[in-house]
């Protein structure tokens, strides 16, 4: 005679018996979180922008209109776009440029307890408030700042003025310019590139660099066509990071800056403070079509190849 | 089916009855909720934590047992945002935000009636524009002041007298340009200052208020402005970040608040503040209430506070503004002297230009004036260069 299972043993049972409940069990809840939570949100604000705002008392006409995406092409806000897409590439080349170096003796020098120091010191500064940092450069870059001051000591403010002077990136000191607005974006975002070059690196084999070097490639030739090759993916992977975060950023160009504004500035200008919803959601749709683009041209690349 | 259309109706005729309750005064003040949360400017809803001497909260809690909740709001566009949203009581809206919150339905009616204090209001503010439509009243006044021309005084060694040395580069008394050491505020309402400012140097435009500009006097108003962008480094919209740049950037003279001021004056800065010649645009704030407020009983007895508390008087010390009841100026309710009122420029109320949300029907006609989202992408685009 056998006894009935219990509660517990009848839920294992018909979970041993039919494996797909199991899978539908555990993929459920990542599944709405993924699609409701983040997705969903996202496509409720992206539905806005199809809305419009009444003008004066700021209230959101509820009526489908292609009007608000209008207003994207109107000359202030187009320079938003194109002012914040130079310098989301600026600022991704030369996180590119400074990243690789420091990503190459991380990945192939540093050993052992060196390399634990070498990766804390990249960590590090993104444990420490995103504000604080940014508030610190403004006090850095600033005109009575410890950058001029440092000029001063070595009789070479005629230096930084005479870059200053320099239309367009120039400013009344650093603190105001767009060099400034560069300078803290390059900094914050770093450790975004490093990482996934780092990354790509180590998985690049030394038996190929010095197969390189014995078929007589000087180094230049097997920087170009070994390593970068190789590379690559990291680098593009790092670029998404450092392209997007510099896209969507608005506290940095609020801080430091000639307070031109950038789209993420403007979309937390539009939503924030002047309520204009809709406005603010196309602007958000701006760098998800270039991003989209952006990955179209990465993958043709062949940047996703190795992953 | 017919279920869940009797369950739809319902709902439909629940929400009719909210909105109806909601857009009536109220008739009585009943028990507090214990609970009151407040938009407001920094600096204006202070219990203590800032400076122990200012302090005209921690009593009113006490008395009533409406804890106050504060959120702060740096610009009038953030203040109509955070309202549109809702989940706040009240509001103190400058002139620019009162009535596109009135016009949005987002405050209701004040039955002043309910207020044992009004009587005691400036007969000047009662029913001002800003906040009083078609003779029905939308808030309470709070404050008043002036924006103020704030200058170093090692630069000048006297006032400046004109507005001109924020608007056109020009050599200051120190023998320098005035270029990148002079800002400007970030918000589209500066278009008005530029206006005011031609209103005194060019006559023959016919502006007869900073906020009613037809396209002639608006163009001229944005060149002003254009030329403005080449001697402003960065704009300003917080209040501390003003502070840091007269501090560490090198910035000499800005439009401003006596806010800024005088912290910078208590921080050893040497700066003074002043109204040129030709007047200066100003803010009246209102306070108002949400129209789906949860906590009306203790929004009407912060109505009183607000006039009968010594909040006129120590607050129109801490923010260098002036009070909306005059009495607090001498009755020692508070911090506040005769002198300190002057000071703040209580007898300058007829040269200041009060903070006016820009209307498209105007004094000059119908369709004629600039309205204000115009004013809000134009701006946008003379900070951006364009």
């Amino acid at each position: 005679m056998t006894t009935a299972p219990g509660l517990g043993g009848r839920i294992s049972d018909r979970l041993w018996r039919s494996p797909g409940l199991v899978v539908f069990l555990l993929l459920t809840p990542p599944a709405l979180w993924l699609g409701v939570i983040y997705l969903g949100s996202l496509f409720a604000l992206l539905a806005q922008s199809f809305f419009s705002i009444d003008e004066f008392s700021g209230m959101v006409n509820r009526e489908f209109t292609l009007k608000t995406y209008a207003e994207l092409f109107t000359p202030t806000n187009l320079d938003i776009i194109l002012r914040t897409v130079v310098m989301a590439t600026l600022v991704t080349i030369a996180s590119a440029i400074i990243a690789f170096p420091i990503a190459y003796y991380a990945a192939r020098y540093a050993k052992g307890r060196w390399k634990a120091v070498f990766y804390l010191g990249i960590m590090l500064p993104l444990w420490s408030s995103y504000l604080v940092k940014v508030y610190s450069w403004k006090l850095i870059l600033a005109k009575e700042g410890i950058i001029s001051w440092f000029f001063e000591v070595l009789h070479l403010t005629w230096l930084l003025d005479a870059f200053l002077a320099i239309p367009v990136i120039g400013g009344n000191s650093l603190s105001v310019s767009p060099t400034g607005t560069f300078i803290v974006f390059v900094y914050v975002w770093l450790p975004f590139m490093i990482l996934p070059i780092q990354a790509a690196l180590e998985r690049v084999p030394t038996s190929m660099i010095e197969a390189s070097g014995d078929l007589g490639a000087a180094p230049g030739q097997t920087f170009r066509h070994v390593l970068l090759p190789l590379a690559l993916p990291g680098v593009i992977a790092g670029s998404i990071f450092t392209f997007s975060l510099t896209l969507g950023d608005y506290i940095i160009p609020q801080i430091v800056g000639t307070s031109a504004r950038f789209i993420g500035l403007a979309v937390y200008q539009y939503q924030g403070t002047a309520g204009n919803i809709p406005l603010a959601a196309a602007f958000a749709v701006v760098p998800i079509v270039i991003m989209g683009f952006y990955l179209w041209w990465a993958k043709r690349r062949g940047a996703f190849d190795a992953l | 089916m017919t279920c869940l259309k009797h369950t739809a109706s319902l709902l439909g005729i629940i929400s009719m009855l909210g909105a109806t309750a909601a857009s009536a005064q109220m008739t009585e003040i009943g028990a507090g909720e214990g609970e009151l949360s407040i938009v407001a400017w920094a600096g204006y809803v202070e219990r203590g934590e800032t400076d122990p001497a200012f302090d005209w909260v921690t009593k009113f809690e006490a008395a009533t047992g409406c804890m106050v909740s504060v959120k702060t709001a740096n610009t009038s566009d953030e203040m109509v945002a955070l309202m549109n949203e809702g989940g706040f009581d009240l509001v103190t809206a400058s002139g620019d935000a009162s009535l596109r919150l009135i016009a949005g339905g987002r405050v209701q009616p004040i039955n002043v009636d309910l207020i044992p204090s009004w009587g005691t209001v400036d007969d000047r503010l009662k029913s001002a524009g800003w906040h009083t439509v078609d003779g029905v009243h939308y808030g309470v006044p709070y404050m008043w002041g002036p924006n103020v021309l704030m200058y170093n005084t090692e630069v000048f060694p006297e006032a400046p007298t004109s507005w001109n040395v924020v608007f056109e580069e020009q050599t200051l008394p120190d023998g320098q340009s005035n270029k990148g050491r002079v800002q400007a505020y970030d918000g589209p309402i500066h278009v008005a200052d530029a206006a005011q400012y031609l209103m005194f140097h060019k006559p023959e435009l016919g502006i007869t208020s900073p906020y009613e500009l037809n396209e002639e006097q608006y163009a001229a108003a944005l060149e002003l402005l254009r030329g403005q962008r080449t001697i402003v480094s960065r704009y300003w919209h917080d209040a501390f970040i003003q502070i840091d740049d007269f501090t560490n950037e090198g910035v000499v003279a800005s439009g401003s608040w006596p806010f800024q001021v005088n912290l910078l004056k208590a921080a050893g800065v040497p700066v003074a503040s002043t109204i040129p010649q030709e007047g200066a645009t100003g803010w009246a704030d209102t306070t108002m209430l949400h129209v789906d407020s949860e906590h009306p009983n203790c929004a009407y007895m912060w109505f009183e506070h607000q006039l009968s508390s010594n909040l006129q008087a120590d607050l129109s010390v801490w923010f260098g503004a002036n009070p909306s009841v005059p009495a607090a100026c001498t009755d020692g309710r508070g911090m506040q002297t005769a002198e300190g009122c002057t000071a703040n420029g209580l007898d300058d109320f007829d040269k200041i230009r009060f903070w006016t949300t820009p209307v498209a029907d105007c004094s000059q006609g119908d369709d004629t004036c600039i309205p204000y989202y115009r004013w809000v992408s134009d701006y946008v685009g003379v900070i951006g260069g364009r």
